[in-house]
């Protein structure tokens, strides 16, 4: 057992460490966010234990939704075995006492910071997200009383005129993560800092996808089925990054790729960035072009023997 | 667990009072997954664990579900007349969940109607502002029969194209409040529909188009 | 090899050994005992306390000696314990008045009515490292215990300014409007006085007192004198509505700034002296001093005022005053952020692509031109 899971045992933590009342203030925030896709319902948003900016919105989302016969997936980056999302998941492992998984399918909610899976998520799945900066227009205007005002106003002309700027100085929209989106033709939203090459699996998602910034104290939510356009000109249209080559390890293409240095040479490969998809894939046979590389080998396989705890 | 030194609390301690949920943590968690998954998917219902849920009459048990899911001392609530007369009723609320019940619809975070079919308009709660579309009242009507009346068909967020939609009873006109309520997105109120067991949302964000007689 | 971010579990289980092991230090040196750091570093206790929102001294000790003594990182252990406690109520406002005063100096008089008590402060001492400290084990001179326990009445001086009507009255609040609580409401803005002080009695004691200093370099000039400090007990009473009267929780030390400042009248208000307050755990005679002068120059709006500076910025102050949430997310980038630089990464190589082959291109169109002429 580790020091943390033993300060728990220490105390007297409610399940899923939320006191009621916290998670019924969250849970009534949940509900308004649903009903008005895409705007930031203000949150009393607690201290955690963990800091701010490691996931706290995420994490009290997830805290208040969860109940005993869930089965939660937590991956940072794409991975469920990045250090966050080993720390995260061993949090509700302790704290709610609730199964974990690292398979996509089998996950009911999945807490996810900068990613979405590559597998098409599910009706009976949740999707939480952990965000850093919820407002979209902050870096366009810092004041809240300005762009609260804006929103309502359904004010986002200056979205489109730093949009094309972009444009006009570079020939294209210089923006790859947290690529603004209008949701249900009304709010423009920040998809949290995913790749934009995840953006268009948020439009029309199967699965209820929840947003939660614990420092900005803000949560929001994209229902099932919602019509979430990635903002762009009719002339420049919206494009995903892609990628040349398959991943190294499992030979996917049209999946997210990270780039991995191999040694002091240039020596790189891209895997997967999902690496429960590339671990599905290797698993079902598929071989990517340096599969049998001895490198690559132990990055491939470094999360497996993890997964056998 | 909840600090509950009022003087309502200590007067309504001498009556007995129905039980409150038997498994407060996961009772409420369970309950509130399905409110959560009827908001997210407009016109589909799903089923409560009611277990020995008996509030005092007009209260229904689905109602009571919600209202310990939902209130607390933060969220004011308004009573339709037939509840607002229930002193067992208000004692219970009072009790289990420590809301501030007010007469006044226009302040309500949430609104119990038990009596659906002569209920006040939509007009008269809260709307939520431009700036702060949260801020409306989400009205629970209460003993609602499902699959019964009129139907609606429902498009909008939440909805994979279109869902047909049938509640009652509902007050004369309520499909056109609630057209015009949903026209003013993103302010407008929330609707929850319950009925014995089974429970329905209607957020703003739907729109609806009624089917001709 | 690349195995920074991967194979997490153990990597983390090791890091907490590790961390706990450095904590300790030398087994060989004796640990600290929560008495020794309650006692002897009572104004990192009180900071700790102020920042962490939760007066608990032995808690505060508990925090300083688990985060190592980073005090940023003991108020972050305090507040998430903080936040997990069951809430009662709110207390009566404390009556500073009363005070049992250990300290008070006021440098608006010379002297006045309950006189000047100097107390414990570094105000006067030279700061000469003490040779014999390090030596010292045990014996402290007796001192005897001065005036704080005087009964004579102690009025504060800004109440002996409004006697004369030259300090602007204090707010006439309603008794039963409600307590503004940013730990229950989050914060918005326009956001009001009782939210703002809130904001500032929780806010780092480095952010407060740049904030501060930046205002008497001319950032907002507010032109303020020190009214009154006092550092001393307070009683903390709860209206126990079952009782029907105010029972005493118990007491606890306060440090109490008010800046008394010129005023020269605006279209909305009279010359006057004005007021900025504040009001912190412990004895912190610096934030308290800070917090006021930013709590002054935060009022420009009500009297009139010009805005100018960064301290007037209510937005701008009260959303990068707390600690806890500034260092997290600046921390934060230590996480992995690989899939976003992943993406930036892709965009730089092509933006460089495109940015070498518009040179190129255009010289050889420039070429091509001056081979043309």
């Amino acid at each position: 057992m580790s020091d943390t899971a033993e300060n728990y045992d220490q105390g007297e933590y409610n399940f899923a460490y939320l006191d009621e009342q916290t998670k019924r203030m969250i849970r009534r925030a949940i509900l308004k966010g649903i009903a008005i896709p895409g705007y930031q319902v203000p949150f009393a948003s607690r201290e955690m234990p963990m800091p701010y900016g490691w996931g706290t919105g995420g994490v009290q989302v997830t805290a208040a939704i969860l109940g005993k016969d869930d089965c939660l997936k937590m991956i940072d980056q794409g991975s469920d075995d990045t250090t966050n999302a080993v720390s995260l998941r061993g949090f509700f492992e302790k704290t709610a006492g609730i199964r974990t998984t690292y398979e996509t399918s089998e996950a009911t909610v999945i807490q996810t910071r900068h990613r979405i899976p590559e597998k098409d998520l599910t009706d009976d799945q949740v999707i939480v997200f952990q965000v850093p900066i919820p407002e979209p227009l902050r870096f366009l205007e810092p004041r809240e009383t300005e762009t609260r005002k804006m929103h309502a106003l359904e004010d986002y002309g200056l979205m489109h005129v730093k949009l094309y700027e972009d444009i006009a100085k570079n020939g294209h929209i210089a923006t790859t993560y947290a690529y603004p989106v209008k949701v249900n033709d009304r709010y423009v939203m920040d998809p949290s800092p995913t790749p934009k090459f995840d953006n268009p699996k948020i439009d029309e998602m199967a699965a209820l996808q929840l947003y939660g910034a614990g420092r900005e104290k803000r949560i929001y939510a994209i229902p099932p089925y919602t019509k979430v356009k990635s903002l762009d000109f009719e002339d420049y249209p919206f494009e995903v990054q892609k990628f040349d080559k398959p991943c190294a390890l499992c030979g996917a293409r049209n999946v997210y790729l990270d780039e991995v240095i191999l040694d002091d040479r240039g020596g790189r490969m891209f895997v997967c960035s999902d690496s429960n998809f590339c671990e599905e894939r290797r698993a079902a046979g598929h071989v990517g072009p340096m599969a049998a590389d001895p490198a690559a080998v132990q990055i491939g396989g470094s999360s497996q023997e993890e997964t056998a705890r | 667990m909840e600090p509950s030194i009022t003087t309502e609390n200590r007067a309504i301690r001498t009556a007995p009072l129905a039980a409150g949920f038997a498994d407060p943590v996961h009772d409420a968690q369970g309950c509130f997954r399905a409110i959560m998954d009827v908001m997210a998917r407009p016109g589909t219902r799903k089923t409560l664990e009611l277990g020995k849920l008996t509030p005092p009459a007009p209260l229904t048990p689905a109602a009571a579900a919600i209202a310990l899911t939902l209130f607390d001392y933060d969220t004011p609530v308004w009573l339709d007349r037939p509840l607002m007369q229930s002193d067992a009723v208000k004692a219970f609320l009072r009790f289990h969940t420590v809301a501030p019940i007010l007469s006044e619809p226009v302040e309500a975070a949430f609104a119990l109607v038990s009596e659906p079919g002569s209920m006040i308009p939509l007009t008269s709660f809260n709307q939520g502002s431009a700036e702060y579309p949260d801020e409306s009242t989400t009205v629970i009507l209460t003993g609602q029969v499902f699959g019964k009346a009129q139907a609606v068909t429902l498009e909008g967020p939440g909805i994979k194209e279109k869902i047909s939609f049938s509640t009652g009873p509902t007050p004369p006109i309520f499909w056109d409040q609630v057209v015009s309520n949903n026209r003013q997105f993103p302010r407008g109120i929330d609707l929850v529909f319950a009925g014995e067991k089974e429970i329905a949302a209607l957020p703003r964000s739907t729109r609806i188009t009624l089917t001709e007689a | 090899m690349y195995v920074a971010v991967k194979g997490g579990e153990k990597a983390i289980r090791n890091a907490h050994k590790l961390l706990a092991k450095r904590r300790r230090g030398d087994t060989s040196v004796p640990a600290l005992t929560l008495e020794q750091i309650a006692e002897q570093l009572s104004h990192s206790v009180a900071r700790v306390m102020g920042e962490g929102s939760l007066y608990d001294e032995t808690l505060a000790a508990l925090a300083i000696k688990q985060s190592r003594g980073d005090l940023i990182e003991a108020a972050f252990l305090m507040r998430a314990y903080r936040t997990t406690l069951p809430r009662f109520g709110y207390s009566q406002p404390v009556d500073t008045a009363k005070m049992l005063v250990e300290r008070r100096v006021s440098a608006t008089y010379k002297d006045l009515p309950g006189g000047q008590v100097l107390g414990p402060t570094f105000d006067y001492s030279h700061r000469l490292l003490d040779f014999k400290l390090a030596a010292e084990e045990g014996s402290v001179e007796p001192v005897a215990e001065t005036a704080e326990t005087s009964d004579e009445a102690m009025p504060r001086v800004t109440d002996l300014l409004g006697d004369e009507g030259l300090m602007e009255p204090d707010p006439v609040t309603d008794e039963d409007a409600p307590v503004g609580d940013l730990t229950r409401e989050p914060l918005a803005f326009p956001a009001d006085r009782d939210l703002r002080l809130q904001n500032l009695a929780r806010g780092d004691e480095g952010f407060l007192l740049a904030l501060a200093y930046s205002t008497q370099r001319g950032y907002g000039r507010t032109h303020p004198f020190a009214g009154e400090i006092r550092y001393g007990e307070v009683e903390v009473e709860f209206f126990a509505e079952e009782l029907g009267f105010a029972v005493t929780l118990g007491a606890i030390k306060v440090t109490e700034c008010q800046m008394v400042n010129q005023f020269q009248g605006s279209a909305k208000a009279a010359p006057t002296f004005t007021r900025g307050y504040g009001l912190v755990f412990g004895q912190v005679e610096r934030k308290a001093m800070s917090m006021a002068m930013v709590d002054r120059s935060m009022r420009w709006q009500e009297l009139g005022e010009e805005q100018t500076a960064p301290a007037q910025d209510i937005e701008f102050v009260l959303s990068h005053s707390d600690n806890i949430q500034a260092t997290g997310f600046v921390e934060h980038l230590k996480l992995p952020h690989y899939v976003d630089f992943q993406a930036e990464l892709d965009l730089v190589r092509r933006m460089r692509g495109e940015w070498f082959e518009k040179r190129a291109r255009e010289e050889n169109g420039d070429t091509s031109q001056e081979a043309a002429e």
